[in-house]
């Protein structure tokens, strides 16, 4: 059986050509500096490369002290959230093409964690603040032999949440956050989201304990910030409402 | 210097270090330490699913499943492995349901399952349907399912701690576990870990090559280590290529695009995979689908303006099923080429994915010193590991699989073992080595980079020891990358400072990186057949006479005090299956 190619949009590919680009860097590094610092660097680099890219060009080949995580490179691990021109992006996720290269791209470290080292945040609060949502499924009587049965469509009520990595672009997006010091933030919501939507848990009410506490999930001011800065494109606000609708009527 | 004193160290935190974690922390004081953020590990990338065989939606059995791993992995697996794997992968993808792992489910509930390549019903007739699932997020889930349990069940993490040595002592002049060095980022402080039982879980190598679905990260730490303590690596020459690496990238599209019914075309539209493997066509196994899309581009029907890639073609499923089955590759495929998979048709090519070979462990994931000895205490698994359940070539699917099998066995085994014994002294001057190889690099004043002396490694691992081999390209390949290994020497790094010194990381990476490459190229050099991933140009054939046995190479000096590469061998255990020639 002959394919007929004809019919479908077969993809033109242009020679691509590599153009200078200028990063403005927020720099600090903690050995040397007392204060953060803008710094310049330009690389040549394709419309489709990454800033991830861009970023591994300027290490390797200007300045090895520049700090960054960075893993799997395609935007599933959650390393290389930072402030691209202004937003919580993955340095991974975001392609030169798709930024304006007529000035220079700033790049910073997300805000609302205590900065290390250049990009490099501390990320135990973030962490903190997950685990204490009780991330983790509470089932309640006998362990079933097989699978516990779940229906496509109980399964579909908390798809979205399971998208998150866990890259804290959310959540250090949010204003709160960055001036509350004490909310979970969008994060931790997304997680618990997650497990109160699922049909197998049965934690509700200890999750409602933590998360009906003032400095749970009633900061939310619904600035919708988090779901514009989820790279995999969770509704996250809509879930922080989710949750807050099913702790007032005590119900998922 | 601290030290820290436990029972059992697992080092890394993907899939089987942490499935390893959640048996031993139960039974016995447990450690991981992992060099990155548990979940940024790279069990997280993996898309497809997990074989077992479920019968959820069709008749199916672990015997079918084993005979497939054995085929699929070319006569190269050890049978008793295989069939150990098969079988507990019922319990492995039950017991991640009842931690909460949201697979896709049936119309009644149950666990859905899909093909996947190589996975057939009765010994080859038709593809099944065995891969258990969450849309082609499965490895995500399951890392973050392994995670969540692990928040639950209190397991202490060292994150960002980067395991640099083995500490291994001796009794009775046999070699046994006694701890390991690690290097804390977050302060470049060197931490001494004294403990019973140490499970290495620290994942492949793939970043050997320029084109790869691995991780920035994955630099075959783990491997490395070992490899210098003077222990072995088995059938390091079996490196899987993945098929559709999207193309030019390497990022990962998974199998199960096939399974949910893509179908890969030549320039010309047509379906070559039909003249490769008559039988399951799309949804033959990764080397073999590999090997046909490099011979369409040799033979000129490659696509694009340079004729360098195939098509992944999806445009005649529903768009619904590509965008709730699929939806990641889907949106890499929109992000990364500006291709939309629903309409339009996706360029693919191979891309360095899965080392079938690593430290070689029985199947408790007891290391192996020889080809009958193990060292007391220590423990490998996932993809660190040779089991040897893959063999020459893995099935898609089995390595959820094998971490989650091997990874409990593992934490099982090594608490058990940690109960049953006292600490074994450490060392004298533990951190020696490890300080001494942080100051060299840090204090090196040579003119060479890290990044330059990785590139020119991965451009010719790339052209030389990829899906085609030749002896000729092979000493190229060698000639290469030991004249990198002095390059290496003299490199140096611009970062001086203690915290977070990632300049420190990447130029130790790259130092196992290099020791890798070199036993891969060495080990395929020698293996003068064609077997499953390992495909020699000049020796075509399949060669059971000679080659039926497992590489086992060892770090070795020679009487001139030079280092190289000594190789031996050891058996293949067959149990059911005789070797047959392998059609699909």
């Amino acid at each position: 059986m002959a394919a007929v190619v004809e019919e479908t949009v077969v993809p033109e590919t242009e020679v691509p050509v590599a153009t200078d680009v200028t990063f403005r860097i927020r720099r600090f590094l903690p050995d040397v500096d007392e204060d953060a610092h803008w710094e310049d660097y330009t690389v040549a680099l394709f419309p489709t490369d990454r800033v991830l890219t861009a970023l591994e060009k300027i290490k390797g080949e200007l300045d090895g002290t520049l700090s960054f995580r960075r893993s799997c490179g395609h935007g599933i691990c959650g390393s290389d959230a930072m402030r691209i021109n202004g937003r919580n992006r993955l340095a991974c996720k975001t392609l030169v093409k798709d930024l304006d290269i007529k000035k220079p791209i700033t790049v910073e470290p997300i805000k609302g964690l205590p900065v290390e080292k250049d990009m490099i945040v501390d990320m135990e609060p973030f962490f903190a603040a997950y685990r204490q949502v009780l991330p983790f499924l509470i089932p309640e009587g006998h362990e079933p032999t097989r699978e516990r049965l779940q229906s496509a469509e109980d399964r579909a009520r908390f798809d979205d949440t399971t998208k998150c990595i866990l890259c804290a672009a959310c959540t250090t997006s949010c204003p709160v956050y960055w001036t509350d010091g004490q909310y979970f933030g969008p994060a931790a919501m997304v997680a618990a989201h997650r497990f109160i939507f699922d049909s197998r848990d049965s934690g509700f009410e200890q999750r409602l304990e933590v998360l009906n506490d003032k400095e749970g999930v009633w900061r939310c001011r619904t600035t919708f910030n988090c779901t514009d800065a989820c790279p995999r494109g969770i509704q996250v606000t809509k879930a922080i409402q989710e949750v807050k609708r099913a702790l007032i009527f005590r119900r998922v | 210097m601290q030290t820290h004193t436990f029972d059992v160290i697992i080092v890394g935190a993907g899939g089987a270090g942490m499935r390893a974690a959640l048996e031993s922390s139960t039974r016995a004081r447990t450690a991981v330490l992992t060099k990155l953020y548990p979940t940024r590990s790279h069990t997280g990338a993996a898309q497809g699913g997990m074989c077992a065989a479920l019968a959820n939606v069709e008749e199916d059995n672990w015997e079918w499943h084993t005979f497939d791993t054995v085929k699929g992995g070319d006569y190269l697996v050890d049978q008793d492995a295989a069939e150990i794997m098969c079988r507990e992968a019922i319990d492995a993808v039950l017991d991640l349901e009842k931690m909460g792992l949201p697979f896709n489910r049936t119309p009644e509930g149950r666990i859905d399952q899909r093909r996947f390549g190589g996975h057939t019903r009765n010994h080859g007739e038709a593809a099944v349907r065995r891969s258990c699932y969450a849309a082609d997020r499965t490895g995500h889930m399951i890392l973050q399912t392994l995670y969540q349990n692990c928040i639950k069940e209190g397991v202490e993490f060292f994150n960002e701690f980067y395991v640099l040595d083995l500490l291994l002592n001796e009794e009775s002049g046999e070699p046994v576990a006694a701890g390991v060095v690690a290097y804390e980022l977050a302060t470049g402080e060197i931490h001494l870990f004294q403990a019973k039982s140490i499970v290495f879980a620290t994942g492949g190598y793939g970043k050997v090559w320029k084109t790869t679905s691995n991780a920035h990260t994955l630099t075959g730490d783990g491997m490395g280590i070992v490899w210098r303590k003077g222990l072995p690596l088995e059938d390091m020459e079996f490196y899987q290529f993945h098929p559709t690496g999207l193309a030019g990238l390497g990022v990962l599209l998974t199998e199960g695009a096939r399974g949910e019914g893509g179908i890969l075309r030549n320039a010309s539209g047509e379906r070559f995979m039909e003249r490769y493997a008559p039988t399951i066509k799309d949804l033959a196994p990764r080397d073999m689908v590999a090997r046909a899309m490099v011979q369409e581009v040799r033979e000129g029907r490659g696509a694009g303006p340079n004729k360098d890639y195939v098509y992944l073609d999806l445009t005649h499923l529903p768009a619904e099923q590509v965008e709730t089955k699929l939806p990641d590759i889907t949106e890499f495929a929109r992000t990364y080429l500006g291709v939309d998979p629903i309409t339009e048709l996706v360029p693919v090519f191979p891309t360095a994915h899965y080392a079938m070979g690593g430290v070689p462990t029985n199947v408790e994931t007891e290391v192996l010193r020889d080809n009958e000895h193990v060292v007391p205490g220590l423990y490998a698994a996932g993809e660190v590991a040779c089991v040897s359940v893959h063999g020459a070539n893995r099935l898609g699917t089995n390595s959820l699989l094998d971490i989650n099998v091997f990874g409990r066995r593992a934490g099982i085994a090594a608490a058990e073992y940690a109960n049953s014994v006292e600490h074994v002294d450490l060392p004298g001057d533990p951190q020696g080595a490890t300080i001494a190889l942080v100051e060299r690099l840090r204090s090196g004043t040579g003119s060479e980079r890290v990044a330059a002396i990785r590139k020119d490694m991965q451009d010719t691992m790339d052209m030389n020891a990829q899906v085609y081999r030749t002896e000729a390209t092979l000493k190229q390949a060698l000639g290469d990358v030991q004249e990198l290994k002095r390059r290496f020497a003299n490199v140096s790094i611009q970062d001086k400072g203690t915290r977070y010194n990632t300049d420190l990381i990447e130029a130790i990476e790259l130092g196992f990186l290099l020791d890798l490459a070199e036993v891969t190229v060495v080990s395929a050099l020698e293996r003068k057949e064609s077997r499953g991933g390992h495909a020699r140009e000049d020796y075509p054939n399949r060669d059971d006479v000679n080659f039926m046995r497992h590489t086992m190479a060892y770090k070795s000096t020679d009487i001139s005090g030079e280092e190289y590469v000594r190789l031996d061998y050891k058996p293949v255990v067959t149990t059911r299956y005789e070797p047959m020639e392998r059609k699909y």
